[in-house]
């Protein structure tokens, strides 16, 4: 089937402006009888449950931590993109928009992306207003940088700590609303399904991660912005308890699951060490600004970096990217070092890294000038590799860090399933196959602060508050099917703990489906992680009881759920047998080595649809790039 | 790979509020000194659950250091004995072989305690409820550029926000004050024009709620200076200090 985007008509520039005037306005006096659950409370759902409270709206947020402030946006380092042109360099939103269609590889819907770089400069001006302390120059002015796949200067931050300080203006403005009572907060609950009735999505079960008990919560619509699924992976640079849960629970009660094979692998992070190893950390892209990447030219060279000779090292970016050097976009870097790792030229004790070094900086600008912009990086690179990156270079290697895919959303950020809306990482709209650094807490607080409050009206108008309480049907069902399934998982009792079974399964998925897949890979992993899932239903060992705070049993529960989201990103990672951004297959590529798109045949976004247990029906809706000319992606 | 110790570490384990805590013994060999501390806590319970034993429960989720859901007195400091380092980056290369560690949970009154070293910090977001924000209504902002601030208040305001809400600070505190912590939002928001239409409101009442709370107050140990993560400096207590008397007054 085709499924349609409900963009609107008009020109690219006018299609939101018009949007918002056609967009259905809830009277004020009508809010406060409309209760939106918002699940998550990072950039996406802490802005939009702040905003929509503040609406007047009666909101309920969700998060499995003790406060929102501890959401995964936290740890974004470099910064937000905005189309301010404050450098003068020549940036405009047509700019933006332009870099963000062509750095997803033209995979994502152009109106989305318009929007987004158009309401990109009031995010800036809303959090400059909350107090969000950003780098400001002598002047007084906001000091921008550049980034990745840009040759302007749009990046706004705070030190290497931009989403921390993002998401704590919007805890404010959600903590705000908390105080005022406009939203009520649930810490410490878990989304472990979604209530449908009669098709709209209407509720929620949450679990209470502190007594285990099972909660209903009805509302007119539901609001899922809980994060990506990088964790499929075992290692990444997400947090512990991100999970693909919420989602995953939202498609198994219908709504469409829309390019899951779409993973951005980052460049720029600390490399793989020892089997106890939880997490790859993440250093800030803006680290390419000034360091410079290369690998020595003779392979297994086991000399310290200090004794190879300038004329014996490989600035492999440099002299293949001339224009874009060390600032290539993130796909494209990470697929050069593990190029050159495969060649047998990667350094450190693993052969699987490369040098990220900043030797040369530190000679022209000085040693005080580069502690000052990333001083906390390097910190935190000594702290955990036990190594001193002023004197010598970092070893970096890529990692799992961000998903493209997500839910199926409309132009209204709406999933096929009425009154259900999927925003931030969640949803799969704006950055096609490669999401640009800096772009994903535009699109966060975007969605959040200046999308959600027009779009909702359209579905809220339509419906008559508080139509299904918790005393229906489908709120018991579900429990009882949640409670079904927690004892399932504790009566196993097995040999192996959930921990090793996630290993196993991230390993799988990096080996066969990481940085470049093949038939091949795809249908061998597509084997082992069906059998894998099988044994972890029957030998899985879960310590303690469903009824008070149990870690194990909350990771068993996302675990089951990564096994079988994992299977839905191979099949469709299989189905597209072309290359673009994040989704490299090996039998579609240039004789250079670079990806390669087949845009005759895959100019669509997937959505599949869950078909209990059966193997999924995919659709199709299909992109059209009337503004920006597809071509193919090149920053040589 | 780094080096591999051997390691007895006495955990304070602790099944509810309610029920009576005691120090249980522990050995651990072939610890990687590559590791972070709470991967070494994975370790420990990746071999208590197949012993058959019940896991330590603890908080953890970033491991950069950052969302401020983990933290331990580790020997008796907060975060361990690195300095501006939560537990998840403190490192395993720290120690020595055949080293007894004494891990417990965060201890405060306004900070009870939940599970083994996990412990509620609501009364943290309860401060931050009560004024640590610029009342700012989505969309109603005026250009980024057209307030102008200082460099070197614009860095002032950057070092106090960098708090990560970890509590370590009321933790090492003698009196359990979370007085760093209050000072660090109202300081931020004190060095920024944006923050002074609301600034005598916002320092009372966050004070008033941090009293309510049953935190203490400071009487200048500067512990809490030199256990936090981030290095957030007592000067802002005294700014602290300066807004409340400022407030008063006006």
């Amino acid at each position: 089937m085709i499924i349609n985007g409900n963009v609107p008509e008009g020109e690219i520039q006018d299609k939101w402006t018009k949007h918002k005037f056609n967009s259905k306005l809830v009277n004020p006096a009508n809010k406060r009888k409309y209760t939106v659950i918002v699940v998550g409370t990072g950039l996406a759902g802490s802005s939009a449950a702040a905003s929509l409270g503040e609406m007047g709206y009666n909101v309920k947020s969700f998060t499995f931590h003790d406060s929102p402030r501890r959401a995964h946006s936290v740890a974004a380092q470099g910064g937000i993109n905005a189309a301010k042109n404050y450098p003068n360099d020549g940036d405009s939103v047509y700019r933006l928009f332009y870099d963000t269609v062509k750095g997803g590889d033209f995979r994502s819907r152009e109106a989305n992306v318009y929007r987004l770089a158009e309401i990109s400069n009031l995010i800036i001006d809303q959090c400059v207003a909350q107090g969000v302390p950003f780098a400001r120059e002598y002047g007084g002015l906001l000091d921008n940088r550049s980034f990745g796949g840009a040759q302007v200067s749009r990046t706004f931050f705070a030190r290497g700590q931009t989403g921390q300080q993002l998401l704590l203006g919007a805890y404010g403005a959600l903590m705000k609303e908390v105080e005022k009572g406009s939203v009520t907060m649930y810490t410490r609950r878990d989304m472990v399904d979604l209530v449908v009735v009669d098709g709209h999505a209407k509720g929620i079960i949450v679990r209470n991660l502190l007594t285990g008990e099972l909660e209903s919560h009805s509302a007119d619509a539901v609001i899922l912005a809980t994060g990506g699924y990088g964790n499929t992976f075992y290692l990444s640079t997400n947090a512990q308890n991100s999970n693909v849960s919420a989602a995953w629970q939202a498609y198994k009660k219908g709504a469409y699951f829309s390019n899951p094979c779409y993973t951005q692998i980052h460049p720029t992070c600390i490399p793989v060490h020892g089997s106890y190893q939880s997490k790859l950390t993440l250093m800030s892209e803006s680290l390419r600004n000034d360091g410079r990447v290369w690998v020595p030219k003779t392979k297994r060279d086991k000399r310290k970096a200090s004794d190879i000779p300038e004329e014996e090292r490989d600035y492999y970016l440099e002299n293949k990217y001339p224009r874009f050097g060390n600032l290539v976009p993130r796909d494209i870097a990470s697929r050069n070092a593990k190029e050159q790792c495969d060649q047998g030229k990667g350094v450190g004790e693993t052969g699987f890294a490369v040098y990220l070094d900043f030797r040369d900086a530190i000679a022209r600008q000085g040693k005080d000038t580069i502690k000052e912009k990333y001083g906390n990086l390097f910190d935190m690179y000594q702290r955990i590799t036990g190594e001193n990156p002023y004197e010598t270079p970092m070893m970096i290697y890529p990692a799992i860090h961000y998903a493209m895919g997500g839910l199926w959303v409309d132009y209204n950020l709406m999933s096929n399933l009425p009154g259900l809306f999927v925003l931030g990482e969640a949803n799969f709209s704006d950055h096609g196959a490669n999401r640009l650094g800096a772009s994903a807490l535009m699109q966060g607080l975007g969605d959040g602060y200046f999308v959600i409050p027009y779009t909702i009206g359209n579905y809220l108008d339509s419906e008559k508050p508080g139509k299904v309480t918790i005393n229906h049907e489908a709120f018991r069902q579900a429990t009882e099917n949640i409670n079904t399934r927690i004892n399932k998982l504790l009566s196993i009792k097995g040999t192996r703990t959930v921990d090793s079974f996630h290993k196993e399964l991230g390993h799988i998925m990096w080996e066969k489906c990481g940085m470049s897949r093949n038939e091949t890979s795809l249908k061998e992993a597509l084997q082992r992680v069906g059998e894998l899932k099988s044994e972890f239903w029957e030998n899985v060992l879960i310590p303690g009881s469903g009824k008070e705070l149990n870690q194990s049993l909350e990771r068993a529960g996302r675990v089951a759920d990564f096994f079988e989201f994992a299977q839905l990103l191979l099949m469709d990672a299989n189905q597209r047998k072309e290359s673009c951004g994040g989704h490299f297959r090996e039998e579609s590529q240039t004789p250079e080595g670079e990806a390669k798109r087949n845009d005759a045949e895959f100019s669509f976004v997937s959505a599949w649809q869950y078909q209990n247990g059966e193997t999924p029906i995919m659709h199709k809706e299909e992109l059209s790039f009337t503004e920006v000319k597809l071509a193919e992606r090149s920053y040589k | 790979m780094g080096k591999k110790l051997a390691l007895t570490l006495k955990i304070w384990r602790q099944e509810s509020n309610k029920a009576k805590g005691k120090f249980e013994t522990y050995k651990l060999k072939d610890i990687d000194t590559d590791a972070s501390f709470v991967e070494m806590l994975d370790v420990l319970n990746e071999e208590l659950a197949l012993a058959g034993k019940q896991p330590v429960a603890f908080e953890t989720d970033c491991r950069e250091g950052i969302c401020g859901c983990c933290g331990a007195m580790v020997n008796g400091h907060a975060h361990g004995p690195q300095r501006e380092t939560t537990l998840c980056q403190l490192h395993m290369r720290l120690f020595e072989n055949n080293d007894t560690i004494i891990v417990e949970p965060f201890r405060a009154k306004a900070m009870p305690l939940i599970k083994d070293l996990i412990i509620d910090r609501s009364s943290l977001t309860r401060i931050i409820a009560k004024g640590g924000y610029v009342s700012v209504r989505t969309g109603s902002a005026p250009d980024a550029n057209s307030i102008l601030i200082r460099k070197e208040n614009a860095e002032a305001a950057m070092d106090a926000a960098q708090c990560i809400g970890c509590g370590a600070c009321a933790a090492a505190c003698p009196n359990a004050a979370a007085m760093l912590y209050t000072a660090a939002k109202v300081s931020q928001l004190a060095l920024l024009p944006q923050g002074h239409p609301e600034r005598e409101k916002r320092v009372s009442e966050m004070l008033t709620q941090m009293d309510k709370e049953g935190f203490g107050n400071c009487s200048n140990s500067y512990e809490c200076e030199i256990v936090c993560p981030k290095g957030i400096s007592v000067t802002n207590i005294a700014r602290l200090n300066k807004e409340y008397l400022r407030a008063l007054l006006n």
